[in-house]
């Protein structure tokens, strides 16, 4: 028997989400950056405003599950 | 070489091995049954350990929570002030009047009103206890169900607050002053850590973002900069002037998020409030893009705020689940890998830190810079 709150199952999920987006992000911008090194720190500050975007989902998920936990 | 020292240490150890092997099959029964028993007590003591097994998430929550007595080592505590503001007027006492309670068991007595703490909160306490001698009323779910006074007491956030309101300025009025003093000359100590962020806040976050107008902006943008980069380093500090979760507090990220919020509402020019209420679409589009548009100027700064928050409390969270795998596992062979860990995501959050404070800057900076843009 398996007790405690279905929240994690959801964190979870955020997290596979948020993986999967910041993962082509950075991808994307490594393709960028090999393809035009003097370019970096103009993609890397694009990423990470990206990355922030995609980032804040998944905390929204994270806050509502233990919002739903406690 | 003579090498038979080595020899003779290996006749030994099997002569030992030998012995030792032998003893155990000449054991008697009964010796095993005396094992069995042991085995049975130490069983039975395990699941008595079961029941008050360590609750990992109580434990990082209640880390990362506000409260009203500052814990510095072992058993010694900083009492904070608690300023109430009651039915009758203000009424102040020290939280260490409560003894450390936080179950709703110690009553204070202050103006003809009595208070409870309970969970870190003050309660005005119930006329009798109930059968915990909690002198609250809870529902079934544990909430308590009693009025609250207005609290404004000085609890560790707002201690930590003020502890860092003095390093930011201590730092920052040398700063200014070493500018005055050497004008047109190359920095000096501490002006010259500090000028190379400043000039990245410029040149990275404003120029970019705001346009040729980004001088106005620039004191909101270092501050809230600086602000959230100190608090996030403070709360990595796991003593004194630190620990505390400032900047994952929700209320201390809304309010920077505020900041925000106003300075896109009341910079915001004709272009932006045309763009919300009467964008360059056909008509019967209205109906859905400006109450989504509409929307969108409150869900930036809400998104701000949640980030921020969520963000340091996560890394909190994160950084105490991993210590207290030692308490989860009950074994001390676990503690080199939580200590490990702990190092490796505690490097991390130290990235997380500037790295946060960096995006919600620059978001800032962007939104307000969408207000500002001109027609073009």
């Amino acid at each position: 028997m398996i007790t405690g709150s279905i929240a994690a199952i959801g964190a979870g999920l955020a997290a596979i989400g948020a993986g999967l987006g910041i993962g082509r992000i950075g991808g994307s911008a490594m393709d960028g950056i090999a393809r035009q090194p003097e370019a970096a720190s103009k993609i890397q500050t694009a990423m990470l405003i990206a990355a922030a975007f995609v980032e804040a989902v998944a905390l929204f998920a994270v806050v509502v599950a233990l919002m739903g936990n406690g | 070489m003579d090498c038979s020292h080595v020899f003779e240490f290996k006749v030994k150890r099997l002569i030992v091995v030998f012995t030792l092997f032998l003893a155990f099959f000449s054991m008697r029964p009964a010796a095993f049954a005396q094992d069995h028993e042991s085995h049975a007590v130490a069983e039975h003591s395990a699941e008595a350990k079961e029941e008050k097994k360590f609750d990992i998430g109580k434990f990082a929550l209640h880390h990362i929570a506000d409260s009203h007595s500052w814990h510095v080592i072992g058993h010694t505590y900083i009492s904070l002030p608690v300023i109430l503001y009651t039915n009758s007027g203000f009424v102040n006492f020290s939280s260490g009047d409560f003894h450390h309670d936080d179950e709703a068991k110690v009553v204070i007595e202050q103006k003809g009103q009595r208070f409870v703490k309970f969970h870190e909160k003050i309660y005005y306490a119930s006329e009798t206890a109930n059968d915990h001698g909690q002198y609250i009323a809870l529902d079934e779910k544990h909430h308590a169900l009693n009025a609250r006074p207005l609290d404004l007491s000085i609890t560790k956030n707002v201690c930590t607050l003020f502890i860092s309101i003095i390093i930011i300025l201590a730092v920052f009025l040398n700063v200014a002053n070493g500018y005055k003093k050497r004008k047109g000359k190359s920095p000096k100590g501490l002006q010259s850590w500090m000028e190379p962020i400043i000039l990245f806040v410029r040149d990275d976050i404003a120029k970019p973002n705001l346009g040729h107008k980004y001088e106005r902006f620039m004191p909101y943008l270092l501050t809230v900069f600086f602000f959230i980069w100190f608090n996030n380093m403070l709360g990595l500090i796991p003593f004194l002037p630190g620990g505390a979760n400032l900047t994952g507090n929700i209320a201390v990220t809304m309010i920077l998020a505020l900041g925000t919020f106003f300075l896109t509402v009341f910079n915001g020019n004709k272009y932006y409030w045309k763009h919300i209420f009467a964008p360059d679409v056909p008509w019967w589009m209205y109906i859905v893009m400006v109450p989504v548009e509409i929307f969108g100027i409150f869900t930036k700064p809400i998104a701000l705020m949640i980030r921020l928050f969520a963000n340091i409390t996560a890394g909190h969270i994160l950084m105490l689940s991993l210590l207290c795998l030692v308490f989860v596992f009950n074994s001390l062979a676990i503690a080199p890998v939580s200590i490990v860990f702990a190092v490796f995501i505690g490097a991390i959050e130290l990235l997380v830190a500037f790295i946060q404070a960096f995006i919600f800057t620059i978001l800032s900076a962007l939104f307000i810079g969408m207000a500002i843009e001109e027609h073009h």
